[in-house]
């Protein structure tokens, strides 16, 4: 009986997690326009979430784009098909690495910063002092946040392609003598702008909602203690990661199943 | 100063990410321009076309002068009907050219191979629009295999 309770409640639990998860992004998002306050607040945090990932982007998207070509390469050397390499690198930098290892990266990076942050204001109150001051803390904490991780993390996905194939191209082009002529025009005629391209960032805008909303649901409803944070920061990376592999499988299925 | 500093970076920084979708649209993805420069069409009939494809080159001795551009079935009985964009340096085919279906290596895509034909007073060149006639199809290797079972038969 004891085990049937537990069961009913942590499902009550979820389904109440899931409502107030979207309540509390109806909340920052809808609503009267104010673009002369909440334009600097979104340029600050666009600052703080976008451009401060832009190291780590670049650097394992050139990393990746590399080992992608090297190994590519090794495979594709035994049947005399190393041309391919172009297409291999850009097709899976595009389709499926750029938007997902961004969306995990991006969890990590900004995702946890952005948990900590407003579990703290949480927990030193804040939130709830902008309360009295009559300022609606979703609309002047939550929303800037969410804004800037949704058009900055399908920018950083495209940059996180784009040097990956440049990568790919250094260490295939450079090192392993892939003919450069081939490398590009053969990655052209086998990658679609709009089946590839276009389905790519339509993934990472995806991810980028889902991890800005996970990271700012899981600050706002932590425990306002030390561990509390902590326990947040910390299922905010777990919940996300896990969040990304599922909606990967569902889009790519959806898109490239079919 | 500290707003107007970290303005700069995220300026810089959506002119990055945009500057990656240019790269990635016009250097790894396919327009519609698949050759440079000016072009002209023409157009071949084949009995079969094999696995060729749209954006397979069409080449003269190995050089690409242009692209397929469209492959739909055309006329009465439903022929093979092939359209090209040659590019506008090679204007001066002549009408006797013959067009044939090639393949790059043993497994490798398949291409238009382009015979430029004999020049003489008496031929014209190709213009744009037209249609080359001379074509020869592509090598289907169930048929050959077919045939040369069947001759091997009779004997």
């Amino acid at each position: 009986m004891d085990s049937l309770a537990r069961l009913g409640a942590t499902v009550t639990d979820s389904v109440a997690g899931i409502g107030r998860a979207l309540a509390m992004l109806l909340g920052a998002i809808i609503g009267k326009p104010t673009p002369r306050k909440s334009w600097p607040l979104f340029i600050q945090q666009m600052y703080v979430v976008g451009v401060l990932s832009l190291i780590i982007i670049v650097v394992s998207g050139l990393f990746i784009g590399m080992v992608l070509g090297l190994q590519g390469y090794t495979i594709l050397v035994d049947y005399g098909a190393e041309q391919s390499l172009g297409p291999m690198v850009a097709l899976s930098l595009l389709r499926e690495l750029g938007p997902v290892v961004t969306a995990l990266l991006f969890a990590g990076r900004a995702g946890s910063a952005l948990t900590a942050e407003i579990g703290l204001m949480k927990a030193t109150e804040q939130l709830s002092s902008l309360e009295m001051m009559a300022v609606d803390p979703l609309r002047r904490v939550i929303a800037p946040r969410f804004w800037a991780g949704f058009v900055s993390m399908p920018l950083l996905a495209l940059i996180f392609s784009a040097v990956g194939i440049y990568g790919g191209y250094l260490v295939g082009s450079g090192w392993l003598g892939v003919d450069e002529g081939a490398f590009w025009s053969v990655m052209q005629s086998a990658v679609d702008w709009r089946d590839d391209l276009m389905n790519g960032i339509i993934k990472s805008l995806v991810f980028a909602f889902v991890v800005t909303w996970i990271a700012l649901y899981k600050g706002y409803r932590c425990e306002p203690t030390s561990a509390g944070i902590s326990k947040a920061t910390t299922s905010t990376v777990v919940t996300a990661s896990l969040a990304i592999l599922g909606l990967d499988f569902i889009l790519t299925a959806l898109m490239f199943g079919g | 100063m500290e707003s107007r500093k970290s303005h700069i970076f995220v300026g810089l920084f959506v002119v990055v990410g945009v500057l990656a979708l240019l790269f990635i649209a016009l250097r790894a993805a396919s327009g519609s321009t698949v050759t440079a420069g000016e072009t002209y069409t023409l157009y071949a009939k084949f009995d079969n076309i094999g696995s060729l494809k749209v954006r397979s080159p069409v080449k003269v001795g190995g050089v690409v002068v242009g692209r397929v551009t469209n492959i739909s079935l055309a006329g009465e009985y439903y022929e093979p009907l092939v359209e090209m964009e040659i590019s506008k340096d090679y204007d001066k085919f002549s009408e006797t050219t013959s067009l044939s279906v090639l393949t790059a290596g043993l497994l490798g895509e398949q291409y238009l191979g382009l015979q430029p034909g004999f020049i003489d007073d008496t031929v014209g060149t190709l213009e744009d629009g037209d249609t080359i006639s001379d074509t020869k199809s592509a090598l289907v290797l169930e048929q050959l295999i077919g045939q040369f079972l069947f001759s091997q038969g009779e004997n």
